[in-house]
């Protein structure tokens, strides 16, 4: 050993031991900071609840729980029923959800059973780009090439196939409720996408291998032992989507029409909580009309608490902690 | 061999996890400059109990413990003694290698000593060397200390784990399984090492490995299910131990 | 027979569904980039960057009031959002158990899913309504509020997978606890949370909804925080809806701008982690 080259090795431990006495401030500091900031979220929601409550009271007062079901919006007669918004929030968010289920669950399945590895990455990578796209540039190309293009082609076209539906009759304008929902079911389907890819992605091998082993096609494996593994977690992506878009504003506002109306036709406008927030607020001129704006608000925040909760649970129970709608960027 | 000062010593410890009695009422007394064995099977509370000795085991969700552990005859959990103080005098390496992964491997080595005080840069060089040599790494990453540790074999981040936890000057040295993830040659070089580490220090090693503790130890002490059942002179405890337990251990009867 | 010919052919006729699906999904990222360049690379120039705009009518006019508006609002959010994100996901990873963590964490989560246009409504009443004028800062917060539950739930994930025999080798070295989670802990996740913050960042960037009455959106520049300001997705949105042509070609030309700035931010994050997670081995 190299040690005799060394300056006696006993010799710093003749130096007296130092004292076990100490305090321990930087601890102390450190977990205050912490805490300050860990606080700040209770503190923040709290607020965001109390200031839309308060907010709203007037409201609250005036119109109570008949707001949702009233159906008149008239600020210069101050009268305030959200019905129609209420509907047009729920029914474009449902159709958009009807469009975007099929083509995200095609695709998670896809990348995860049966792509070439070399795709997997590159098709992901592409979809997820599809969910950082702000919401205002979806809008400005539903008004400019999506609007133009279901007027001229599409909603003719369903309106002679398909017409004997009263969801395919009248009119034909281009805002419109389905207008909407194609933007919606664009935007929502990466992020169904990526919490499906990464449910599926937890399947055990053995599941897969073990119907493949009973002579089960690929198609039947996944139909007969994957799905049914990831199911909840499915049903959780699914209704993480649908919280995006109960909520998503911009792209909506710009598409739907902005009318306050419960149409039975899908060409026709309609309106939902979030875009009737940003077409009004900032232009509201009575204290009623701010009171019963924020009522919708604390309606909207509502409801898509209870939708992401019920989400959250369900995909919880599948991947057990690891929250999977983390990488959803 | 130096003196027989009592360096380190446990007082009827006992130490729980919650409700749950993972060592019981364990007295012990270890000299200064000896190695010490601690043995036993899986689960027998031996890790435990040098988890206490540093006061690691607190940090565990639910540890606490009853007793006394006595480091120089001062109570190591008395409540004005801190236990970033008490880790500096006692040093402890883990079963598996545990190099900081954003560091180099002259501050891996260096960091202990970066806590304490602003140390000169010619004096931090000179203890990250003559700590390397002194773990007998230092002819293997001499020409690459700014290089990251992760690149290092598993040996070689053993010892450099050795050469972080010595570089403060430590008194004590808790070794928990330090071989135990490691290949033959790896497992003889950190032996060797840990017979000349003993000039300086008084280790404490928890191991599984029979030969290893009577290959490198001076007292050997056998746990079994929380309790100490025996403790005395390597040689005396491999030859003629006076528990029956211990033999069933030792001689392979069961464990 | 039959039958297994018939169920081979469902099987692949699916993946040739699976297949169309994929295309259908990917076609709107095509077009609308096509689009976008299409019809806004005709409208740059470097007026475009470096004027403010002129009235209606006339022609040459920028979005530098845009671009600072961003820079500054975003710069805003970060400075408030992304320390109170990280120190309070560090806080969640560190006392997993505590109630408070155990709170933050499922507050957090309720955050994330608050639609963007809630949290401006609240920002205009906490902020706007009390000090009775439009501002940046406003907007700034507004922005930050999005960003905190994105930090913190990326820093506690990446945390918890530093193995506790790190932190546990740093503790047993003398290391105080601050210095064992920052210096050891911290550090050696922070590439990853480097990325989510990136990320965030850039999916606050082209937030519009949270501006709508908090930032409100200016005409003019400025660098006053305390002033209303323009914002890139403010900008387009005004533009997109306005009556007038020209102002559909500085939508598209400004949205262009917009999706470069978040595309760049979310490629630049991606390629730093799986650049840094090699040079780790």
């Amino acid at each position: 050993m190299a040690t005799s080259s060394l300056p006696t090795p006993e010799a710093p431990a003749t130096a007296p031991p130092a004292s076990l006495v100490g305090a321990q401030h930087g601890d102390r500091v450190f977990r205050l900071l912490l805490t300050t900031a860990a606080l700040a979220i209770p503190l923040l929601m709290g607020f965001l609840v109390y200031e839309l409550y308060t907010g709203s009271a007037l409201a609250i007062d005036r119109y109570g729980l008949g707001f949702v079901t009233g159906s008149t919006w008239d600020p210069v007669a101050e009268e305030f029923g959200a019905a129609p918004l209420i509907f047009g929030t729920l029914l474009s968010a449902v159709l958009a959800l009807l469009i975007a289920v099929p083509l995200s669950l095609g695709v998670a399945i896809f990348l995860t059973e049966f792509a070439p590895r070399w795709l997997r990455q590159p098709v992901a990578f592409v979809i997820e780009l599809l969910a950082a796209i702000p919401s205002v540039v979806y809008g400005l190309w539903g008004i400019f090439v999506l609007v133009p293009l279901l007027k001229k082609v599409v909603f003719p076209f369903l309106r002679d196939t398909l017409g004997f539906l009263p969801f395919f009759q009248g009119p034909i304008y281009g805002p419109s409720m389905l207008a909407a929902s194609v933007i919606l079911a664009i935007m929502v389907m990466p992020f169904i996408m990526s919490v499906a890819r990464e449910v599926l992605l937890a399947v055990p091998n053995s599941q897969r291998e073990a119907a493949l082993a009973l002579g089960a096609t690929r198609w039947e494996a996944v139909t007969s032992a994957i799905v049914p593994y990831a199911r909840s977690g499915i049903i959780g992506a699914v209704i993480l989507g649908l919280g995006r878009a109960l909520g998503e504003t911009m792209a909506v506002t710009m598409l739907i029409g902005n009318r306050h109306e419960i149409a039975a036709s899908l060409f026709a406008p309609g309106y939902t909580m979030a875009a009737v927030i940003a077409n009004e607020f900032s232009g509201a001129g009575t204290d009623i009309h701010f009171a019963a704006l924020t009522y919708v608000a604390l309606v909207l925040f509502v409801i898509t608490v209870l939708v992401n909760a019920a989400a959250r649970l369900l995909i919880w129970r599948v991947s057990r902690g690891a929250p999977a709608g983390g990488t959803g960027l | 061999m130096a003196e027989s000062r009592v360096h380190l010593a446990t007082d009827r410890l006992t130490a729980m996890y919650g409700k749950f009695t993972a060592v019981k009422d364990v007295s012990l007394t270890f000299t200064a400059n000896t190695v010490n064995a601690l043995i036993g099977p899986s689960g027998c509370g031996k890790s435990t109990y040098l988890r206490t000795l540093n006061r690691m085991h607190e940090l565990v969700d639910g540890g606490w413990i009853t007793g006394k552990v006595l480091l120089d005859g001062e109570d190591v959990y008395a409540p004005k003694v801190s236990p970033m103080q008490l880790r500096r005098r006692i040093g402890m390496v883990f079963q598996k290698p545990t190099p900081f992964p954003t560091m180099s491997i002259y501050d891996n080595v260096a960091a202990g000593l970066r806590l304490e005080r602003r140390v000169s840069r010619a004096e931090l060089d000179e203890v990250v060397e003559r700590s390397l040599r002194q773990s007998a790494l230092w002819d293997e990453v001499k020409d690459r200390l700014k290089a990251s540790a992760m690149a290092l074999s598993g040996g070689q981040q053993q010892r450099l784990c050795i050469a972080r936890t010595i570089a403060p000057r430590p008194e004590v040295i808790l070794l928990d399984e330090p071989t135990a993830s490691l290949d033959p040659g790896g497992t003889q070089r950190i032996e060797e090492l840990v017979f000349e580490l003993k000039r300086e220090f008084t280790i404490v090693i928890v191991t599984h490995n029979m030969q290893q503790a009577a290959r490198v130890s001076d007292t050997t002490t056998f746990f079994y299910m929380g309790s100490m059942i025996e403790t005395g002179p390597t040689r005396q405890i491999f030859t003629r131990p006076a528990q029956e337990q211990t033999e069933a251990y030792i001689t392979g009867r069961f464990g | 027979m039959n039958r297994r010919v018939f169920r081979r052919v469902k099987s692949n006729a699916m993946v040739g569904l699976m297949v169309v699906a994929v295309v259908l999904a990917v076609l709107p990222l095509l077009f609308i980039l096509l689009n976008l360049v299409a019809k806004g690379a005709g409208s740059l120039s470097v007026a475009f960057f470096t004027r403010e705009p002129v009235p209606a009518g006339e022609t040459g006019g920028g979005v530098l009031h845009a671009i600072v508006g961003t820079l500054l609002i975003v710069g805003g959010a970060s400075l408030i959002g992304l320390p109170v994100g990280i120190a309070a996901g560090v806080y969640c990873a560190e006392y997993t158990g505590s109630r408070l963590a155990k709170a933050t964490r499922f507050l957090a989560d309720v955050m994330n899913g608050t639609p963007s246009i809630v949290v401006g409504v609240f920002a205009w009443t906490l902020i706007v309504a009390r000090q009775k004028h439009f501002s940046a800062l406003a907007g700034s917060c507004a922005l930050a509020m999005l960003m905190i539950p994105m930090v913190l739930r990326t820093t506690e994930e990446l945390i918890r997978l530093v193995p506790n025999s790190l932190r546990e080798a740093a503790l047993a070295l003398g290391y105080p606890r601050w210095r064992t989670s920052l210096g050891v802990v911290v550090r050696t996740a922070l590439p990853g949370i480097v990325t989510g913050s990136l990320l965030a960042v850039a999916r606050v960037a082209g937030e519009t909804a949270p501006l709508l009455f908090t930032a409100l959106g200016s005409q003019y520049l400025s660098y006053r925080l305390n002033e209303p300001m323009a914002a890139l997705p403010l900008t387009v949105y005004t533009y997109a809806i306005g009556p007038y042509e020209e102002w559909h070609q500085y939508a598209w030309a400004t949205a262009l701008v917009l999706i470069l700035v978040v595309l760049v931010l979310s490629l630049a994050a991606r390629l730093a982690t799986r650049r840094r997670f090699t040079a780790n081995g």
